[in-house]
């Protein structure tokens, strides 16, 4: 699980093009969105992409993002649960 | 009756150090290749981390060249009425980037940002959110007259009393796909040239580049004007043998002889197969003119008659034509109007004329 949370924030920050944030800034609790690394809706999306195209992940139901991206954390366990690839 | 036009604020940022209002090409950068890239400010200083991450390099660019040109200007956001942008080829980069998802992702998992960020549009509308201006909003994508259109399209409605202040702006970004097509294709010289060089390289092609150029134009003359914008106008096809008639004729249908020109700005890019068209002005009716070139110092791209006009416009604020800019050996000591001529491999010519304010 910690190999899969350490990819996590390497892909969110080379996606989403956090350029002056750094691995070791990210805390698994922190939150994602709003006050933590203040993503917003356009990286939600690119998130529900990234889960997709990397894990097999398909969203059935937008709203559950709001809980799967609260943190690295809770992406990792949604992910290690439901991963297809 | 038609309102005058007036340039009241710059903002450039080019292959020159430009962005810095406060200078005026006291050093020149010297380049030595086939491509420039642009002298880039501290883009952290003018746009907000969390902003920057999304946007194109010509998004940023134009951000920085905008704001510059506002300050100057010092006129509130919400006092812009309008936002016109002229582009060649938009935000190239993330078109590029998005169509190559397309290819390599078999038209699945494509990501929002670069869709957003791939229309030519982008430009003007970041810049509009921005600033909060939700007035007219237009891009003109045409060639190397795509500037020239946009200036056209501001100056119509500030004559016309349909808008007070707009922002102007011209804006293109390098990126390795359309370089090395046009590498391909013989558009860019083969072999690197120092940047005084450029017109002498005696080879085909040009040194291409990029940049972003904007201008506050208002109907009413602020404390920071630069100039009167007097007449734009384009042509899509002229042969060599046109452009003196043309001009001369230009000029009198603005009250102005060839002789009231004191400054005379040429877009030669060394390119000996086109520049044949800049020669005939510069040794056949200007030639006791005062002549300047600005391409050896910006590199050539769509919009790069933007750097020409800004160019136009410090000129007449300091009264002076820099060294480096120099055509000719004719002097002016107090110049007073400017005609810009501006063309790309012979075709979409522009003329824009410009009086000191």
């Amino acid at each position: 699980m910690s190999e899969l949370k350490q990819e996590l924030k390497e892909k969110i920050i080379e996606q989403l093009n956090l350029e002056d944030v750094a691995i070791e800034e990210i805390k698994d609790t922190d939150p994602l969105f709003g006050e933590g690394l203040g993503l917003d809706s356009i990286d939600a999306l690119e998130l529900i992409v990234m889960l997709d195209k990397d894990y097999g992940i398909k969203l059935a139901d937008p709203k559950e993002g709001k809980k799967i991206f609260e943190s690295v954390e809770t992406m990792a366990g949604y992910i290690a649960e439901h991963r297809s690839r | 009756m038609k309102k005058s036009v007036y340039i009241n604020s710059v903002g450039s940022v080019s292959a020159q150090k430009t962005f810095d209002n406060s200078h005026f090409l006291e050093d020149i950068f010297n380049h030595n290749d086939t491509v420039l890239s642009i002298i880039a400010p501290d883009y952290r200083e003018y746009i907000p981390p969390a902003a920057a991450r999304r946007m194109a390099k010509g998004i940023k660019m134009s951000t920085v060249s905008a704001k510059t040109a506002m300050t100057e200007a010092a006129l509130e956001e919400n006092e812009i009425d309008a936002i016109i942008v002229g582009t060649g080829l938009g935000c190239i980069g993330d078109s590029e980037k998005f169509v190559i998802d397309i290819i390599d992702n078999d038209e699945q998992f494509l990501t929002p940002t670069r869709f957003i960020q791939s229309s030519h549009n982008t430009v003007a509308g970041q810049i509009a959110l921005g600033m909060g201006c939700k007035g007219h909003n237009f891009t003109y994508v045409h060639s190397v007259i795509s500037f020239e259109s946009a200036v056209l399209d501001a100056k119509m409605q500030l004559e016309n009393d349909e808008a007070n202040h707009i922002l102007v702006g011209g804006v293109d970004e390098l990126v390795d796909h359309h370089v090395d097509t046009h590498r391909l294709i013989g558009h860019i010289k083969q072999e690197a040239v120092e940047t005084m060089a450029v017109l002498s390289s005696g080879t085909q092609g040009a040194v291409f580049s990029e940049g972003a150029h904007f201008f506050v134009l208002s109907n009413e003359k602020r404390p920071s004007c630069y100039a009167e914008l007097l007449a734009v106008e384009t042509y899509n096809t002229l042969s060599q043998d046109e452009v003196s008639e043309k001009v001369a004729l230009f000029l009198s249908k603005n009250k102005f002889t060839l002789d009231t020109v004191d400054v005379v700005i040429l877009g030669n890019n060394g390119d000996v197969e086109f520049d044949g068209y800049y020669n005939e002005l510069a040794k056949g009716i200007f030639k006791n003119t005062c002549q300047a070139y600005f391409k050896h110092l910006s590199g050539e791209f769509d919009t790069a008659s933007g750097f020409g006009f800004w160019l136009a416009n410090q000129i007449l604020k300091h009264q002076y034509v820099p060294k480096a800019v120099r055509l000719n050996s004719v002097e002016t000591t107090s110049p007073k109007t400017i005609l810009i001529y501006n063309q790309y491999r012979g075709e979409n010519h522009s003329l824009t004329l410009l009086r000191k304010c």
